[in-house]
């Protein structure tokens, strides 16, 4: 833990000494080279703002009318507990729309069920190998204007429910 | 996407209506909309920032030797590609931000790497005519696998997880990496099978799609 914390603190810093040294030693104009690439990362931004805004707006709807909630108990219904675990099913959906709402249910199911316990390792887990699918598929469809995403949807879902099932099973084996 | 995204709003409303919380759901709506501009702003800073970085690690020929590393597994992924198409560069450190896990230093060059699918894809159609499954607004092959093993998010050190985890007390919070890379494993494994099993409908045959003009 101390040792992954470290990495994880000190990663960036190594990493723009990195590239900063190797720039240098390559001769280049480092900050004239930076500027270049700062315009660009500025416009890339400015250019996805108003999908963002789209997006989050509508996800941000749909969550407060409490039609995802709805959702999951349904689901819930539908799909007995030895298959899929009941309480990890809203999380598993909200998780494909959106990061903060899925964060929210997470730290929710580890206060109901304890962070060490089955439930809580199998969520944290699930939202280690898991995406916020429909976000991501849109920022990247919507930048770029393409409007039939063809199989994408289908194959983000395929291997999106194979790594929650995964999950649970790994999570069963520790 | 236009279906998808009025559903939502439409759902969100209909259903709010007769459950009674659509003062919820004007708040959420305005709400949302400050949040997206609140996190383009610090956005703003972070991936200009970036690119500046990445710039100079571009000129400076780095990427260029990362990428040739990374050379194999993507010409494997996606073997429409050239070798030598600047793509490979963004898809390639876009993988690699991905793995270790920093996810705002992957966007943007994800984003940059569409660009330039879309850029290969509008050249594409004005060569050989658009058709059901090739058009400017119709995704190619490689921006679909690219997307779903990006959404299949291997990852090395779920450290905001991690994090969490410690604050919520857990004796041991770093002991669920070992499952959570076997899982996200098997995600990414699942995910290439699926893109190998699509055929590429769009791609004219014959000839080179991602030839030099």
């Amino acid at each position: 833990m101390q040792f992954l914390l470290f990495l994880s603190e000190t990663i960036i810093p190594i990493f723009i000494v990195w590239i900063v040294a190797y720039g240098l030693v390559s001769h280049r104009p480092v900050y004239e080279d930076f500027i270049v690439g700062a315009k660009d990362g500025f416009t890339t931004v400015l250019g996805i703002l108003p999908t963002l805004i789209g997006l989050m707006v509508a996800v941000g709807v749909l969550r407060a009318s409490g039609f995802l909630n709805m959702l999951a108990s349904i689901l819930a219904v539908l799909v007995p507990d030895w298959i899929f675990p009941t309480e990890l099913l809203p999380l598993s959906l909200i998780k494909m729309f959106s990061s903060s709402a899925s964060t929210g249910l997470l730290l929710d199911i580890f206060k109901e069920h304890g962070v060490d316990s089955l439930l809580g390792r199998t969520a944290a887990i699930m939202m280690s190998s898991t995406e916020t699918i429909f976000y991501t598929l849109s920022v990247y469809f919507m930048s770029v204007n393409i409007k039939k995403s063809r199989y994408t949807v289908v194959g983000a879902l395929v291997c999106t429910i194979a790594g929650l099932f995964a999950s649970i099973y790994f999570a069963q084996l520790m | 996407m236009n279906y998808l995204w009025a559903g939502m709003i439409l759902i969100g409303v209909v259903y709010a209506a007769f459950t009674g919380s659509l003062p919820d759901v004007t708040t959420a709506a305005l709400d949302s909309a400050k949040e997206a501009v609140t996190l383009c702003i610090t956005m703003l800073g972070v991936m200009s920032f970036w690119m500046g970085l990445m710039k100079i690690a571009e000129n400076a020929g780095m990427i260029a030797t990362l990428a040739h590393r990374l050379r194999p597994v993507l010409h494997f992924l996606f073997p429409q590609i050239p070798k030598e198409h600047i793509v490979n560069e963004y898809l390639s450190t876009n993988m690699i931000a991905n793995i270790l896990g920093l996810g705002w230093a992957a966007t943007p060059l994800g984003l940059k790497a569409m660009e330039e699918l879309q850029k290969i894809n509008e050249k594409n159609c004005e060569r050989y005519g658009e058709n059901q499954y090739r058009g400017t607004d119709i995704a190619t092959k490689e921006m679909c696998d690219f997307l779903i093993i990006n959404i299949s998010s291997l990852q090395l050190v779920p450290i905001n997880i991690i994090a969490y985890r410690t604050q919520y007390g857990s004796i041991a919070p770093t002991d669920i990496m070992g499952a959570a890379i076997a899982a996200t494993t098997v995600g990414t494994i699942v995910a290439i099978v699926f893109c190998k099993l699509v055929p590429d409908r769009g791609r004219v045959s014959g000839k080179d799609l991602f030839g030099k003009s």
